[in-house]
C-alpha cells in the first residue's frame, strides 16, 4: 500500500487506499467515524429523553402541586340557630332575618366549634378562643347563613354542620404549611395546628374529598379554601357550545363550497390564503378583536361566555375547515361519479353522499378544534373574562349574556392572588381542564378508530 | 464447495473478486433470492439479466450489504469479497461500501455542488490529506466519468442542475472517487437516453480496465455490449451463468432461450 | 320580545312556508309529483329558505347596527359642558348606558312604572341612590343632561327593538308570500334551492375574510386614534416604556419588542436543536417500539394549552431557576425572567418543531439516502451531510413557523417572563413583551379613550405584522422546498 493513494498508476485513480486493507480490521479512521455516530446517537437519544421528561416534569408539577385541591379539610360542628340573634322581632320574616349579616352568625359557629372541641375532650392547651375561632373558614358563616335562609323555620333548632377550615389548616394536612413556616405566618400559629392535629385525632376535623371544588363559585382573596371551579365551569361549557353550535356548520358549509364548489379564481385564493394565516395570527389578536368589535362596536356585555363563544369559534374556524377538507378530499370520487351517474345533481351528491362518508372525520377534527378552544386563555381575558364572578349566570340561552369566568381564566386568575393556597387551586383547576382534554381527545381517537375506512 | 457452478470452469488466469455461495435473501417472508452462487471476476464487467421483480436488485444490494438499511431483510448463504465474508459480525458495513460502490436506477446528486458531489465520498473516507489532493481526485473522478469537460468550469454549480445523463455520470464519477474494488450498478441507463447511454456504456468499459463491474440491465443489447459475464436470474433463482457470448448465442436453459428471444418478462 | 323568541317564530314561520308550499306544488298537479319540474319537497324548501334567512340576516345586521346608530343620536345630544375636564364623551356615554340598564332594572324589579319615569327629573329625584337600590352602583350624581340622554337612549333602543321585530316578521311574510305565489309545475324549484344554498355555503366561507377584515380594520382603526394622541416617532423609537394613570407616559415600544424577541430568541435555542434531534432519531434510528411510544408522547406536549406552561413556569422553573442559578450567581432573584420564559416556551415548542421538521426529513427522498451510505457514509454523515442540507430550506421555513409562534405567545410569558420593561442582558432578570403589555393594557375597565389603553391596538397591529409576515414568508419557502422534491 502506497502512502499517497493517489500516486500509483498512470490514470492517477486510486486503486488501493483500501486495496489490500482486510474488511475484518476495523480501521482506525473507521473507528473514530464509528464513535462519532454513536455520539450523534446518543444526542437524538438525550433529545427525545428530554422530550418525554418535560412531558412527564410539566405533568408530575401539576399533579404534585394540584392534587391537594381535591381533598378538603372540614370541621364537625353542631350550631344552635339561636333565636335571639337571628331573629329579633321573632315573627320569621325572611325580609328581615335576611339584614342579618354573616357577621350576625360568627359568634354562633364559634360557641359551636368551642362545644364540640369540649364534647371531644380534647385539650386547648391555653389556645385563646379568639385563636380557636380564627381555625375556623371566613367563609363558615355564609354557609349557615344561607342554610338558614332556604328555611327560616330551622331558626331554633340546634343542626349539625360540616363547615370548612381555614386555609392555613388545611395547608397543614396537606404539607404546605409546617410548624416552621407557621412560626413567621401571622395567620396562623404553631399552637393551633397543634390543636389541629389533636382535633383531627378526636374526629372532629377531617380531610375529605372536596365536592365544592367542581361546583363552588370562586371566593375572595382571603378564603382560598372556599374556592370552586362551579362558574368557570359553566362559562366553558356554555362557551363550547357556542363554539359547537356556530363553528361546525360555518366550517362544513366553507369546506363544502371551498372542496366542492369554488370555482378557480382571485376570490377562492382569497379565502383560502385567508384561512390558511388565521390558523397562525396569535391568540391574543383575536381577543382584541372581539374587545373592539363585539364589545365595543357591538356593545355585547363583558365577561360574557357569547362573546368568548365568538372569539373562540373564529379562531377554532380554521381547524375545523383544514380538518373537514381533508376529510372530504379523502372520499373517493368513484363515490361521486357513482352518485352524479345515476342523476343526482351536486348538491345532492354531496349532502347525500360524500358529507355522511366525511362525517367521522370532521367530528373528529371538531372535537380536537373544541379542546384547543376550551384550553385558550389569552383572547378571554382581554374580553373581560377575568372578572371576579360569584354569581352563577343563568341556564342557556339568556346566560350566555350573563357574567362567567371561563376555566384556564380561573387558574390564571388563581396565580394572581397572594395566598399561596391559590396555587393549590390553579394546580388543581389545569387537572380538571386537563381531564376534560383528555377526555376529548380519547373521544377523536375513539372516532376515528371506529370509522377509519380503507377505500 | 460445489465446483459444478458453470461459470467455475471459465476462470482462467482471472482472480475471483466476489464468491457467493448458496445465498438467500429475505424481505419479511418474502424469499427474493434463493440458492444463488456466483462467481464475481476482477476486472471484468458482468451483467445481471431477468425478468421484472426476480431478485437482480435484491442480490446485488446484497454485495454491499445496502439491504441493512432495510428493515425485516435477512441474508444468509456465504458471500466474500477477496476471501473475507462480508456477512462477518467484524465486518463494518461502511468499510466494505467504500470498496464495494454502487450507482443507482435514477441519478441521485446530492443537493450540492458538483464538485461537493465528487468529494463527499473522499472527504469521508479520509483520502485526501489538502485541497490540492482533493482537487486532484474530483478532477480525476470527473474525468474518468466522462464529465470533466462539460463542467470543470462550473464545479460549484448545483449538481441537480445538470441534465439526466450528467447526473447519472456525476453519479458514477461520485463511485470512482472513493476508489472502490467493485462498482454496482442498478440498471444505470435506464433513465437516459441513447447518447447518454452511450457515454455510460463507454465508460463502463473504460472502467473495467481498474475495476470490477456489476450492471443490473433489462436491455440485452447493453448487456451484449458492455459485458463479458452474464448472470440470468428467474424467480429468484440463477438460472444460468456463463460467458456473454455463449449466453446469448447458445444458452443452455429452455428459460434463458426464451427470455433472450422475447418470450418472458 | 327577546330576539331569540322573535328566530323561534321566524323559523316556525318558515317551517309552515315549507309545509305549504310542499302541499301546493302537489296540489297544482293534483298529486301526481312525476308533472312536477322537481320532487315536493323542493318546492317546499324554496318557500322555506327565502322565508328564514333574509329574515334572520335582516335580524343579525339590525342588531349590530342598532346600538351605534342610537349611540351617535344620543351622543349628539349631550351638551359639551357635560364633559368633565381631561374626560371624555365615550366616558359619559357609558355613564349613560348604565343609567339606562339601572332604569330597566328598576322596571322589572317592580319599583317603577313608565310614567313615573316620564316624570323623573334628575334635578328633583337623587338617581344615583335609586339606581343603587337595585346594584346599579354610578360613580358621582348624574347631571340632568346625562340622565335625559339615559332615557333618550332607552327609548331609542325600544324603538328600535320594536322597528326590529316588526321589519323582520314583514320580510318573512312577505317573501313567504312571495316565494309561495311563485310555485307553479313548471318551476325549477330544485336548481332555486340549490342555488341559494350554493349562496349560504359561499357566505359561510367568508367569514375567514371578515374575520381577516374585522382585524385589521380595529387593529388599524384603533391605532390610528393612538397615533392621534401619541407621537408614532415615540412609540417606535422611543427606549422607556412607563405608563402613567394622569398621562405623560412613555410608550416606547423599542423595550417590549427588546423583551420579546430575548425570550423567542431563547425559546428557539431549546426548541430547535432538541426538536430536529427528535425529529431525525425518531425518523432515522429509533425502532418501532421507541417510536411507538415517544412520538405520541411528544405529540401530547403540543396538545397541551399554554397557561398549563404558564404554570409550569410560575410553579416550578422559576422558583428553580431563581434558587439555583440565579441566587448562587448573584444575577437576580426574580422568578420570573427571560430564561423562564423561554425555557418553558421552548418546550412547548418542541413538538412543533419536531413535527415540522419529521414531515421535511421524510420528504427528503430515500435515494439520497442510499447514495449516501452506498459511498460508504455513516447514518450521520448521512443525515448531517446530506439529509439537513437537503431539507435546509424547509427546516427554515419550521424555524420561521416556531418563531412566529414565540412571538404570538402570550400566557406562558404573562406568567413566566415578568412585567418590568427592560432593556437588558442578563436572561435571569424579568422582562417584558408586547404580549404581556397587550394584557396589561386591555385587562380590567379599560377605558378607549386614553393612549394608555390605544396602545395595545399599536402593539397589536405590530404583532399581526410581525407574525403574519413571518408566517408568510415560512409558508412560501416550505412551498418551495416541498415543490423542488415532486
Ligand atoms: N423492500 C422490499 N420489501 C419487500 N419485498 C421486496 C422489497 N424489495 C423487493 N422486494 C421483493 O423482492 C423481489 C425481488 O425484487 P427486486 O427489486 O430485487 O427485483 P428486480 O429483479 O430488481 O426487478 P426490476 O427489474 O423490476 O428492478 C420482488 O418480488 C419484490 O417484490
Ligand atoms: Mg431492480
Amino acid at each position: 500500500m502506497t502512502d499517497m493513494p493517489h500516486s500509483n498508476g498512470a490514470d492517477g485513480i486510486a486503486r488501493d487506499s483500501h486495496g489490500g486493507k482486510s474488511l475484518l480490521a476495523v480501521d482506525a479512521r473507521t473507528r473514530k467515524r464509528n464513535a462519532s455516530e454513536a455520539r450523534f446517537r446518543l444526542l437524538g437519544k438525550i433529545a427525545v429523553a428530554i422530550g418525554v421528561l418535560a412531558l412527564v416534569g410539566l405533568l408530575a408539577s401539576i399533579l404534585s402541586s394540584g392534587l391537594s385541591s381535591f381533598r378538603q379539610t372540614y370541621i364537625d360542628i353542631e350550631v344552635y340557630l339561636d333565636p335571639a340573634k337571628l331573629d329579633k322581632e321573632g315573627n320569621r320574616d325572611r325580609a328581615q332575618i335576611s339584614k342579618v349579616s354573616t357577621f350576625g352568625y360568627k359568634p354562633l359557629i364559634e360557641q359551636g366549634f368551642m362545644e364540640a372541641i369540649e364534647k371531644s375532650g380534647v385539650s386547648l392547651d391555653g389556645i385563646s378562643e379568639k385563636e380557636v375561632a380564627e381555625m375556623l373558614s371566613k367563609e363558615a358563616p355564609a354557609q349557615v347563613r344561607n342554610f338558614v335562609l332556604a328555611d327560616v323555620e330551622r331558626i331554633g333548632q340546634t343542626a349539625p354542620f360540616e363547615v370548612l377550615a381555614g386555609g392555613r389548616i388545611d395547608g397543614y394536612f396537606k404539607g404546605r404549611v409546617t410548624m416552621e413556616s407557621a412560626e413567621r405566618d401571622r395567620n396562623v400559629s404553631p399552637a393551633q395546628l397543634e390543636l389541629a392535629d389533636r382535633l383531627r385525632e378526636a374526629g372532629v376535623v377531617k380531610v375529605r374529598f372536596n365536592w365544592d371544588f367542581f361546583t363552588a363559585p370562586d371566593a375572595s382573596d382571603t378564603r382560598p379554601e372556599a374556592a370552586g371551579l362551579g362558574v368557570a365551569i359553566i362559562g366553558s361549557a356554555y362557551m363550547m357550545l357556542i363554539v359547537l353550535v356556530l363553528s361546525l356548520p360555518l366550517g362544513v358549509a366553507a369546506s363544502i363550497y371551498l372542496e366542492e364548489f369554488a370555482p378557480q379564481n382571485r376570490f377562492t385564493d382569497l379565502i383560502e390564503v385567508n384561512i390558511s394565516n388565521l390558523a397562525a395570527v396569535p391568540s391574543i389578536v383575536f381577543g382584541i378583536l372581539g374587545l373592539a368589535i363585539f364589545i365595543n362596536f357591538a356593545g355585547l356585555p363583558q365577561s360574557a361566555p357569547v362573546v368568548g363563544g365568538l372569539v373562540l369559534t373564529l379562531m377554532t374556524l380554521p381547524t375545523i375547515i383544514i380538518a373537514t377538507r381533508a376529510s372530504l378530499k379523502s372520499v373517493p370520487p368513484s363515490i361521486r361519479e357513482a352518485a352524479l351517474g345515476v342523476g343526482a345533481s351536486k348538491m345532492q351528491t354531496v349532502f347525500h353522499h360524500v358529507l355522511p362518508l366525511a362525517m367521522p372525520g370532521i367530528l373528529t377534527g371538531t372535537i380536537i378544534g373544541l379542546a384547543q378552544a376550551l384550553g385558550e386563555t389569552a383572547p378571554l381575558l382581554l374580553i373581560g373574562m377575568v372578572a371576579f364572578v360569584r354569581e352563577y349566570p343563568a341556564g342557556p340561552p339568556e346566560g350566555f349574556f350573563d357574567p362567567a369566568a371561563a376555566l384556564p381564566v380561573q387558574v390564571y386568575n388563581w396565580t394572581q392572588r397572594g395566598d399561596p393556597a391559590f396555587v393549590e387551586r390553579a394546580s388543581g383547576a389545569i387537572i380538571v381542564l386537563l381531564v376534560f382534554l383528555v377526555v376529548m381527545n380519547i373521544a377523536a381517537i375513539l372516532l376515528r378508530r371506529r370509522f377509519e375506512r380503507r377505500w | 464447495m460445489k465446483d459444478n457452478i458453470e461459470g467455475r470452469k471459465l476462470v482462467d488466469q482471472m482472480d475471483v473478486k466476489f464468491e457467493t455461495r448458496d445465498v438467500q435473501v429475505f424481505y419479511g417472508e418474502t424469499h427474493a433470492i434463493k440458492d444463488v452462487s456466483v462467481d464475481i471476476l476482477d476486472k471484468t464487467v458482468t451483467s445481471f439479466i431477468g425478468p421484472s421483480g426476480c431478485g437482480k436488485s435484491t442480490f446485488l444490494r446484497a454485495l454491499n450489504r445496502m439491504n441493512d438499511t432495510i428493515p425485516g431483510c435477512r441474508v444468509e448463504g456465504s458471500l466474500t469479497l477477496d476471501g473475507e465474508d462480508i456477512y462477518d459480525p467484524k465486518v463494518d458495513p461502511v468499510q466494505l461500501r467504500a470498496k464495494v460502490g454502487m450507482v443507482f436506477q435514477k441519478p441521485n446528486p446530492f443537493p450540492k455542488s458538483i464538485y461537493d458531489n465528487i468529494a463527499y465520498g473522499p472527504r469521508i473516507h479520509g483520502l485526501a490529506r489538502n485541497k490540492a489532493e482533493l482537487d486532484e481526485i474530483v478532477e480525476m473522478s470527473l474525468r474518468r466519468g466522462a464529465l470533466w469537460d462539460e463542467v470543470k468550469d462550473r464545479l460549484q454549480e448545483p449538481g441537480t442542475g445538470l441534465s439526466g445523463g450528467q447526473q447519472q455520470r456525476l453519479c458514477i464519477a461520485r463511485s470512482v472517487a472513493t476508489a472502490p474494488e467493485v462498482l454496482l450498478m442498478d440498471e444505470p441507463c435506464s433513465a437516459l437516453d441513447p447518447i447518454a447511454t452511450a457515454q455510460v456504456e463507454e465508460l463502463i468499459d473504460e472502467l473495467k480496465q481498474n475495476f470490477s463491474v456489476v450492471i443490473v440491465t433489462h436491455s440485452m443489447q447493453q448487456a451484449a455490449r458492455v459485458s463479458q459475464k452474464t448472470a440470468f436470474f428467474h424467480l429468484g433463482y440463477l438460472v444460468e451463468y456463463g460467458d456473454t457470448d455463449t449466453i446469448f448465442t447458445n444458452p443452455t436453459d429452455p428459460r434463458t432461450e426464451s427470455y433472450i428471444t422475447g418470450r418472458i418478462g | 320580545m327577546t330576539t331569540g323568541t322573535l328566530a323561534l317564530i321566524v323559523l316556525a314561520i318558515a317551517v309552515v312556508g315549507f309545509i305549504l308550499g310542499r302541499q301546493r306544488a302537489l296540489s297544482l298537479v293534483s298529486g301526481d309529483s312525476r308533472k312536477l319540474h322537481s320532487r315536493p319537497g323542493y318546492y317546499g324548501q324554496v318557500v322555506l329558505l327565502f322565508t328564514a334567512v333574509p329574515a334572520l340576516l335582516l335580524m343579525l345586521a339590525w342588531l349590530f347596527l342598532q346600538p351605534i346608530v342610537v349611540e351617535n343620536r344620543v351622543s349628539a345630544t349631550i351638551p359639551d359642558g357635560v364633559v368633565p375636564e381631561g374626560g371624555s364623551r365615550s366616558l359619559v356615554m357609558s355613564d349613560v348606558r348604565r343609567i339606562a340598564d339601572g332604569l330597566d332594572a328598576l322596571m322589572s324589579a317592580g319599583r317603577f312604572s313608565e310614567d313615573d319615569l316620564t316624570d323623573m327629573r334628575a334635578d328633583f329625584v337623587d338617581v344615583r341612590t335609586r339606581l343603587g337600590e337595585v346594584g346599579v352602583a354610578l360613580g358621582s350624581d348624574v347631571q340632568p343632561p346625562v340622565f335625559e340622554a339615559a332615557k333618550l337612549y332607552r327609548d331609542n333602543t325600544s324603538t328600535g327593538r320594536a322597528l326590529m321585530t316588526g321589519a323582520v316578521l314583514l320580510v318573512a311574510l312577505g317573501l313567504l308570500v312571495w316565494s309561495f305565489t311563485r310555485i307553479s309545475p313548471a318551476q325549477r324549484a330544485r336548481n332555486a334551492s340549490e342555488s341559494f344554498v350554493k349562496a349560504l355555503l359561499l357566505g359561510a366561507s367568508t367569514v375567514a375574510v371578515l374575520t381577516t377584515v374585522g382585524i385589521v380594520a380595529s387593529l388599524l382603526l384603533e391605532t390610528f386614534n393612538f397615533f392621534k394622541m401619541y407621537p408614532a416617532r415615540d412609540f417606535f423609537f422611543s427606549t422607556t416604556w412607563n405608563p402613567q394613570f394622569r398621562g405623560g407616559s412613555d410608550l416606547g415600544i423599542i423595550p417590549l419588542l427588546w423583551g420579546t424577541l430575548y425570550v423567542s430568541l431563547v425559546a428557539l435555542l431549546v426548541a430547535v436543536p432538541i426538536g430536529l434531534m427528535i425529529a431525525i432519531y425518531l425518523s432515522e434510528y429509533a425502532g418501532k417500539r421507541v417510536r411507538g411510544f415517544a412520538k405520541p408522547a411528544i405529540e401530547v406536549l403540543a396538545g397541551i394549552p399554554t397557561i398549563v406552561y404558564g404554570l409550569f413556569a410560575l410553579i416550578t422553573v422559576g422558583p428553580f431557576l431563581r434558587d439555583w442559578l440565579a441566587q448562587p450567581l448573584g444575577l437576580g432573584n426574580s422568578s420570573s425572567s427571560v430564561l423562564t420564559a423561554g425555557l418553558v416556551m421552548g418546550i412547548m415548542l418542541i413538538p412543533f418543531v419536531s413535527s415540522l421538521s419529521d414531515d421535511i426529513i421524510n420528504a427528503v427522498p430515500q435515494a439520497m439516502r442510499d447514495g449516501s451510505y452506498a459511498l460508504g457514509a455513516t447514518q450521520s454523515e448521512t443525515v448531517k451531510q446530506v439529509i439537513l442540507p437537503a431539507a435546509l430550506p424547509g427546516v427554515v421555513g419550521a424555524i420561521l413557523l416556531a418563531a412566529s409562534r414565540a412571538i404570538g405567545e402570550t400566557m406562558i410569558v404573562v406568567m413566566g417572563a415578568g412585567a418590568a420593561a427592560r432593556l437588558g442582558l442578563n436572561p435571569l432578570e424579568a422582562m417584558t413583551t408586547v404580549t404581556v403589555k397587550i394584557v396589561s393594557q386591555l385587562t380590567g375597565d379599560t377605558e378607549f379613550a386614553s393612549p394608555e389603553t390605544l396602545v395595545a391596538f399599536a402593539l397589536g397591529l405590530t404583532l399581526f405584522v410581525f407574525t403574519l409576515g413571518l408566517n408568510v414568508l415560512a409558508l412560501y419557502i416550505v412551498r418551495k422546498y416541498r415543490e423542488q422534491y415532486e
